[in-house]
């Protein structure tokens, strides 16, 4: 408890309240904001990266700043959806306007930033702001006699599950030579769209726009993205016997392990897996364990995940909300200088 | 036009409104300017929800308003700046050793 004290500004849970570990030290809250110190102390530390899916620190930065850029992900970050579609022929059991509806929330794989923005929604679909599928589809039954005893749908008729890999992407223009069908289609092939039975028929004709969150949230880029304090957790006294199971039980799987010396066993923290641990303070429920742990939270140290949907890549995202932002900016200065 | 200003003769106290703007920038630059020196408070408000407009209120105990929203703005570019510059060198190191491993 006596170096962390000395340390970073960081936050001590204990059972039934939060301090600040010196409440002498300035925090990212107390700072004048200038951009030198900025550029000194903010730090960025990939952790996890891969075609979906990215962690990464953001250390000496205001919260705000960090919530800036989670929301603009979100909301403002665009990407291509399905918005209108043009129902030639519907007899499924699916109204037409559901039937648009689940569509429109189908990931196309198409690169946004390859895209404009359409202006005005009453034109012709043009090669540079509009995607167009189609989904043309008819079940009937299955002449297969080899299926003939099976009464599952799948064997028994044709076509009777209409899945995201049925529609068809039609090329508008010079599209053709500038994109291959797997890169603008949807995501995944196997999302169900609807169930049909014979008779039953589909002939749609689809478009795909370029919006935002803001707009409508199958727009939204990411599945998910989030930010959470770093949890730092330290053992200051050994913990032998039968509490390290029990200390080991507190935290998130991982995070404490239990090594085995002889007939002694004794916990230890894994550092690199504490900062996944949900800061539960369930430790606290036992007396003997509350005096061994120290846990904390870092004041500016920011674990921030983006879990993107597959049309850009997270890092891509990420740099797209912070030039959003910086544009934004650009442009209101440019306004105020006209404006004073 | 994006920004306006509510009417006030004292140039040292001024809400500023953002057409088009919510709580994504407001409580960005609210951060930043409030903790510049001079400025006596900074806050903002979504005045109402289906409106899509956000207020910026300024008030500085010396100098102008409009300057410090100015500063703002213009240190909001340059963290935007910083943090795409240090973004891309941390994932080209990233790539680079992940690619030797």
């Amino acid at each position: 408890m006596d170096n962390i004290n000395e340390e970073k500004p960081r936050l001590i849970l204990r059972e039934h309240d939060i301090i600040e570990n010196n409440s002498r030290i300035s925090t990212v809250f107390d700072n004048q904001f200038d951009v030198k110190s900025f550029k000194k102390k903010f730090q960025i530390v990939i952790v996890r990266h891969d075609q979906t899916d990215m962690e990464f620190d953001l250390i000496g930065i205001h919260p705000s700043l960090v919530n800036c850029f989670r929301r603009l992900i979100l909301s403002e970050v665009q990407t291509m959806a399905i918005d209108k579609v043009h129902v030639l022929n519907n007899t499924s059991i699916m109204q037409d306007e559901i039937l648009a509806h689940r569509l429109g929330l189908i990931p196309l794989k198409a690169d946004p930033r390859l895209f404009e923005t359409k202006c005005d929604s009453k034109a012709a679909p043009d090669e540079k702001d509009t995607l167009e599928f189609e989904l043309k589809i008819k079940c009937s039954n299955n002449k297969d006699s080899s299926k003939k005893e099976s009464s599952r749908a799948e064997d028994m008729y044709k076509n009777s599950n209409v899945y995201s890999k049925h529609i068809k992407w039609v090329p508008i223009g010079g599209q053709k030579s500038k994109f291959k069908e797997n890169e603008v289609g949807p995501i995944h092939s196997d999302i169900l769209i609807t169930k049909m039975r014979p008779g039953h028929e589909l002939d749609l004709k689809l478009f795909a726009f370029k919006s935002n969150g803001k707009d409508h949230a199958k727009f939204s880029p990411v599945a998910t993205v989030f930010y959470r304090l770093l949890p730092d957790i330290r053992l200051v006294k050994p913990v032998e016997g039968e509490a390290a199971l029990r200390l080991q039980k507190c935290f998130s799987p991982g995070v404490i392990t239990v090594k085995k010396d002889g007939d002694k066993q004794y916990a230890v923290l894994n550092e690199n897996q504490a900062r996944y641990d949900m800061s539960s303070r369930n430790v606290f429920r036992y007396e003997d364990l509350i005096d061994s742990v120290v846990m904390s939270k870092v004041h500016d140290h920011f674990i921030f995940t983006i879990e993107s949907v597959g049309a850009l890549p997270p890092e891509a995202i990420f740099r797209e909300a912070v030039t959003i932002l910086k544009d934004k900016c650009s442009s209101l200065l440019t306004e105020l200088s006209s404006i004073m | 036009m994006l920004l306006a200003q509510l009417a006030g003769a004292d140039p040292s106290c001024k809400t500023f409104v953002f057409e088009g703007e919510g709580h994504t920038l407001g409580n960005a630059l609210r951060a930043i300017i409030s903790s510049y020196p001079g400025v006596q408070f900074c806050g903002y408000t979504v005045p109402h929800p289906a409106e899509n407009k956000m207020h910026l209120r300024i008030q500085m105990s010396h100098g102008k308003a409009v300057d410090a929203l100015k500063r703002g703005l213009e240190d909001l570019i340059k963290v935007c700046g910083i943090t795409l510059e240090k973004f891309d060198t941390e994932f080209t190191n990233f790539n680079q050793q992940n690619s030797q491993s």
